[in-house]
């Protein structure tokens, strides 16, 4: 091939922009900023809101102990819940995400999908009166159980409730809400996994089994930690489902079975905010602004996670 | 440990769509064998065929007989898993695992047929992979990095290593150097001369001088029209095809009077 070299044409030396690429510019960047300002926003309303009850004497804190003491329990119930959730859900999540994209005939894959997402359409107060009338009393037999066998382990160190409203039936109930949002997202990624890559195990002499362990969920790794990162932050903010099926009573404990159970952020808000006035409401705020910071650690941390080892994420 | 393959009546199917007919072929141990022929005509699917990947895909099927060293492959008591460890696979693409390291990425069969390695064994091991495959000193520094760092023939090196790691009998290259550079490829055309010492070798390529230069047999895929089954026209040593060939077909194809 000859190289006939082209004179550069006269004009303007700014590089020629298209109309349809100034538009879509402007309007992604104007999208960026809508965000980060509603964030800015928001993170501004509550510390404004918040500071009166940071700077009030302890005694005019709900519960007359100060402001720590009102938000510790609730900031310790919120995250333990959601980690039951997580600890509950993830593994569940991905076994079905990969159940469907590589184990389930094709036929049998695509229901089961449907009706994974369907779980996210549900109503979580639908969750919640399903989790306090049908899950709990159910699980009651099963919580004495645990008493009985495995009470040498601090969360099931009992008494069991009588009601089945612990704090592991909360936590149950959010695993099951999270459940669809994890899979979903976990099948998406694994879905992407190239065939090339999966053949590469294959050839090397890999099971079924071992393909998904070297090639398959590898490569889905960030994003079953995305997935597992957005089920988190519904499981933190979730608020009727928990106010329904926890029963409140006494402050931080690991105890999982027992009647006695710290209250969630959301919970804790959705119960007291009618009746609150001054004072307090700023205390419930600033219980709000804690969840928001916990929101915002949990999503820095798995970014963190998940960029640690880009390198090898596969998407290069 | 190199063995010999030999394949009879071979048909070879995606679904109802019969890809390949009538496959009768021996090839040599401690040899190269070259498959050519135009694009479409079945190179790759026969290729797959000889270590059962073909049947990863779904609806594909195989009937007909292929023996290596007297075990029929696709025989009632035969595990494609077990065939795929003696039998390694090279891609025309070159696909290392983009979430392992260089190292990891050879150790990686090794991984699936001995659980427990000692470290130092493994070392070793790796080395000499890399070695073999012409690698080592491009990555000896390197090792923890992503496989998927490395040039386009740095990596097609990779999956080489990876794939003599686990010292197959026979070894497959779908087009192994259709992405390379002509440097890169000179390269792998060395390693494939010193590896037929120890391995079976089976290559598909688009290049006749590639064919004519590494190969000591050459088979011409051809078919006679699109829908058609893809079928072997000649099987015949290297020399004999390209100077003398018996089909007319194979002639027209390798002066480039094809279609
Ligand atoms: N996954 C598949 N499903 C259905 N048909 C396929 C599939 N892969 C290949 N085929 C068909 O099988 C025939 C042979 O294809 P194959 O890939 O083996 O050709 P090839 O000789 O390797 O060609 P090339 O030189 O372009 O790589 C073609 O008609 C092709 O359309
Ligand atoms: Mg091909």
């Amino acid at each position: 091939m000859t190289a006939t070299r082209t004179p550069s044409p006269p004009g303007p030396t700014r590089p020629v922009r298209r109309l349809g690429d100034r538009v879509f510019a402007g309007s992604a960047r104007g999208a960026g900023i809508l965000i980060l300002v509603i964030l800015a926003g928001v993170a501004a309303f509550l510390v404004a809101e918040a500071v009166p009850a940071i700077t009030a004497p302890a005694e005019e804190i709900p519960g007359g102990e100060g402001l720590t003491a009102y938000i510790a329990p609730l900031v310790f119930g919120t995250l333990l819940a959601a980690l039951i959730a997580l600890v509950v859900a993830t593994p569940l999540a991905v076994a079905i995400a990969l159940f469907i994209t590589h184990f389930a005939p094709r036929r049998l894959a695509q229901g089961l999908g449907y009706l994974v997402d369907l779980l996210a359409a549900i109503p979580s107060i639908v969750y919640g009166f399903w989790g306090i009338s049908w899950l709990a009393p159910k699980m009651v037999p099963f919580y004495r159980w645990l008493e009985d066998n495995l009470g040498f382990i601090p969360f099931f160190a009992g008494p069991t409730s009588a009601t089945g409203r612990t704090m592991l039936t909360a936590g149950l109930v959010l695993a099951i809400m999270i459940l669809p949002i994890i899979s979903a997202i976990s099948r998406e990624v694994f879905l992407q996994v190239p065939t090339l890559h999966k053949e590469a195990a294959l050839a090397l002499g890999a099971t079924r089994w071992e393909m998904i362990k070297m090639a398959v969920i590898p490569y889905g790794k960030s994003g079953i930690i995305g997935g597992s990162m957005l089920g988190l932050g519904r499981a933190l903010g979730e608020t009727l489902a928990v106010t329904l099926v926890l029963s409140v009573s006494g402050g931080i404990t690991f105890n999982l079975i027992s009647s006695g159970n710290p209250a969630t952020i959301a919970a804790n808000i959705a119960l007291q905010f009618p009746e609150s006035t001054g004072i307090a409401v700023n205390t419930l705020i600033a219980s709000g602004l804690a969840l928001f910071v916990i929101t915002l650690v949990v999503n820095m941390l798995a970014r963190w996670i998940v960029n640690r080892r880009a390198d090898f994420s596969g998407a290069n | 440990m190199a063995k010999r393959i030999d394949v009879s009546d071979l048909n070879i199917y995606y679904g109802n769509f019969l890809a390949v007919e009538g496959v009768n072929v021996s090839i040599e141990p401690r040899s190269i064998t070259a498959l050519i022929g135009p694009s479409g005509c079945g190179k790759s699917t026969f290729l797959r065929t000889l270590n059962r990947m073909h049947e990863v895909i779904p609806g594909a099927r195989v009937e007909g007989k292929v023996v290596m060293d007297g075990h029929d492959l696709y025989g009632a008591d035969a595990d494609p898993v077990d065939v795929r460890r003696q039998i390694g696979m090279v891609f025309q693409r070159p696909n290392p695992f983009p979430t392992m390291s260089i190292y990891e990425n050879v150790a990686a069969g090794m991984r699936l047929n001995a659980r427990r390695m000692k470290k130092s064994d493994l070392d070793e091991l790796v080395e000499r992979s890399l070695r073999g495959a012409n690698l080592w000193e491009e990555v000896k520094d390197r090792l923890d990095r992503p496989g998927s760092g490395l040039s386009g023939g740095q990596q097609q090196r990779l999956c080489i290593a990876r794939a003599i790691a686990v010292e197959p009998d026979v070894l497959l290259m779908d087009e192994p150097c259709s992405a390379l550079d002509p440097i890169s490829t000179l390269a792998i055309e060395d390693l494939m001369t010193e590896l037929k010492e120890r391995y079976t070798i089976v290559i598909v390529t688009h290049n006749m001088q590639q064919a004519a230069r590494v190969s000591e047999s050459t088979g011409f895929f051809n078919l006679n029209g699109v829908g058609q089954p893809g079928r072997l026209i000649e099987f015949n040593p290297t020399e004999k095809i390209f100077s003398n060939p018996d089909q007319k077909a194979t002639e027209d194809y390798i002066s480039g009077r094809f279609g």
